[in-house]
């Protein structure tokens, strides 16, 4: 007994693990082909919501939104949060260093609640005092750009912490002026970190549902108000197949992503090893060992 | 500042090339370098040696323009360059990370220099072929960086910072980074562009070994100042105080009082034995002094010497002690041993192992007799 314990623990343990993560998801996809509105009894297959979504302009329109607030979103994070980055680690010391770098990881450990209804109550009073700007798009955009930046903070600030600087004195030294040296050697190196960074907040804002209920105005829902708003009102199997979609469309981009991954790696190993070899052109090359 | 012309008959004779004028950096209140003054002629490949900290590196920089100097003034080819910015110098520098620029290929790398100059697109191509040339990595134009070797990376640095054609070359560890063995090889390899290309070259090691195969001259220094300047068999046999003497190389100190000061030599009195030296030194009679006697320079043996072995008959009695061998290391083309002196002193020797199979083995616990020229005798006042 003992000894069939130990041989399927692990493989069971796995399976339920799984089971536990990802049978909620696979419910939800299997029901959004429901032929009706059953939620608990699968009667037939059919194509029905997802007809139904594409005539769902609530949906359509919500995720347009949704698209549009995390693209900005993504780009300002990203923007902001390196300038944050580079002064917290290119500046050790400068009067308030401490208080700015409180200032910009606090939103990693408010309470989302808090951050919106703070916000909400600043918008409603600066829009008293200036007329200005009506809830909505904009509101909801600097309301997810202020989260989004302490977390593409977060991640540019790690990997300029391991910038090598003797690349920028090199650049220096060969005669490139700060700016150059910024766009032709700093910024390419860091490219992959801000470009994460954007990715990450455009996630965080893509999929926020707090910070936007507090900062949207009347008619303005991204696509998760839309879809929490419809499980408010009971079952609708239109949001299954909303949901299911972008199961499909992350799980395509993250295999894609893994897939350019791999093949680059596949690159890399392969000049690595040709880097080994003589080249074919004949021409005798010194590889370390002494010269005749 | 665009491209630097070599330096030729214009500079008055004389006059050193590079002058580095009682200059002064100062880490809050730490003397990184303390009122140092240098000067470098033209073509020569200079070595700042010495042990991390002592403000080798901090010098290099101000050179590069990375550091600003506290105080002083620092002259290339008679010209103040210390408020010019690095991208304005007509220096160039090879780093000990090589900083090689990782998403750029071989050849952008070398070319990076000159693009910043704006140089016709033409000459470029001819002058980055050159570099791979010189440095003969021709088939590697298209690599990156991580696909070299660590060898290969180092000549493209190499390469890169030699592009401009600059004055002045700043070499900071320029082996640093390579194993043991890539290393003796690049050592001579590296001289030999640098002679090829007829650049002056500043270089800063800590490898005593480096400084001596690569350098024309080597300053030795030690929290912030230069304690000898000099070609690399000066340093070595005749060093003007402990630290040096020590630094470079292994060296067996005795301390001891003058008893004799004559024309052409002194005796010193130690606990040891007593020393001939025929150095020309001169001190007062009694006066506190140390005797260095190099590892190699001193002779082993189990039968009492005898006084035709000595160079000359005055030597005889002295700079002879007797010991017992209490520890030796064979390492392969020499070996060492530690001897024990009748006084308690343990002093180091070293032998080459000439011939294959030594007839006269010493080895632990044999009585010796240890004993060396009065030439080789440096005495050292401070």
């Amino acid at each position: 007994m003992r000894r069939v314990i130990q041989r399927y623990f692990s493989r069971v343990w796995l399976v339920a693990v799984f089971l536990f993560l990802y049978l909620p998801l696979l419910f939800m996809v299997v029901f959004s082909f429901n032929s009706t509105r059953q939620d608990a009894v699968f009667t037939g297959f059919s194509w029905r919501w997802y007809e139904a979504l594409g005539r769902d302009t609530k949906i359509v329109e919500g995720f347009w939104l949704s698209l549009q607030i995390a693209t900005v979103t993504g780009v300002l994070s990203a923007v902001l949060g390196t300038f944050a980055a580079f002064v917290l680690v290119r500046y050790q010391r400068f009067p308030g260093r401490a208080l700015f770098s409180g200032m910009v990881n606090a939103p990693l450990v408010m309470p989302e609640v808090v951050i919106g209804l703070s916000l909400l109550l600043l918008m409603v009073g600066v829009q008293r005092a200036l007329g200005w700007p009506e809830r909505g798009f904009l509101t909801i955009v600097l309301g997810h750009t202020l989260l989004g930046m302490a977390y593409a903070m977060v991640v540019v600030q790690s990997r300029l912490l391991e910038f090598d600087r003797s690349l920028e004195e090199a650049a220096m030294d060969l005669g490139a002026r700060p700016l150059q040296v910024f766009l032709l050697v700093t910024l390419p190196n860091m490219a992959q970190a801000i470009v994460a960074a954007f990715l990450l907040s455009f996630t965080l804002s893509f999929d926020d549902v707090v910070i936007s209920e507090f900062l949207s105005g009347p008619g303005v829902n991204t696509l998760p108000q839309v879809i929490f708003g419809y499980a408010r009102r009971g079952i609708n199997p239109t949001i299954y197949s909303a949901a299911s979609l972008l199961i499909a469309a992350v799980s395509l981009g993250v295999v894609a992503y893994s897939a350019w991954v791999a093949r680059d790696a596949r690159r890399l190993a392969k000049d690595a090893r040709s880097a080994d070899v003589a080249p074919r052109d004949g021409q005798a090359v010194h590889t370390g060992s002494p010269r005749p | 500042m665009v491209e630097t012309k070599r330096l030729n008959t214009s500079l008055s004779v004389g006059a050193p090339f590079l002058q580095i004028q009682r200059i002064v950096k100062k880490f809050d209140d730490v003397f990184a370098v303390d009122e140092l003054s240098l000067d470098v002629s033209q073509g020569e490949i200079f070595a700042l040696l010495g042990s991390s900290g002592c403000g080798k590196s901090t010098l290099l920089r101000m050179l590069a323009g990375f550091e600003v100097p506290t105080s002083g003034q620092i002259l290339l080819s008679g010209q103040n360059i210390v408020g010019l910015a690095p991208y304005e110098r007509p220096i160039n520098m090879m780093f000990q990370s090589y900083a090689l620029f990782p998403h750029l290929s071989v050849w952008d790398n070398i070319a990076f220099g000159l693009r910043r100059d704006n140089m016709p697109k033409a000459q470029i191509e001819e002058r980055v072929a050159q570099m791979l040339d010189l440095v003969q990595l021709r088939a590697y134009a298209k690599r990156k960086p991580h696909q070299l070797s660590g060898g290969q990376q180092q000549r493209v640095a190499l390469a890169r910072s030699l592009a401009k054609r600059p004055q002045l070359l700043l070499l900071d560890e320029p082996l640093g980074a390579l194993d043991a063995k890539l290393r003796q090889q690049t050592q001579l390899e590296l001289v030999s562009i640098i002679k090829q290309v007829g650049v002056t070259c500043v270089m800063v090691t800590h490898d005593q070994e480096e400084a001596m195969t690569m350098a024309t001259r080597i300053g030795v220094m030690s929290e912030g100042k230069i304690l000898q300047i000099g070609q690399p068999a000066e340093i070595y046999e005749t060093p003007n105080c402990r630290f040096v003497a020590d630094f470079i190389g292994s060296v067996n100190l005795f301390q001891g009082r003058i008893e004799v000061d004559a024309l052409d030599h002194v005796v010193i009195a130690t606990q040891e034995c007593k020393h001939y030296a025929s150095c020309g030194i001169t001190g007062a009679v009694g006066m506190d002094v140390q005797v260095a006697v190099r590892p190699e320079k001193m002779a082993l043996q189990t039968a009492p010497v005898q006084d035709a072995q000595r160079e000359s008959l005055a030597e005889v009695g002295y700079n002879l002690a007797r010991g017992v061998i209490e520890d030796l290391a064979y390492l392969g083309s020499l070996t060492t041993y530690l001897v024990k002196l009748e006084g308690g002193k343990v002093v180091r020797v070293t032998h080459t192992n000439a011939a294959r199979h030594n007839a006269s083995q010493l080895t632990r616990g044999d009585c010796v007799y240890v004993w060396w020229c009065a030439s080789d005798v440096v005495v050292l006042t401070s």
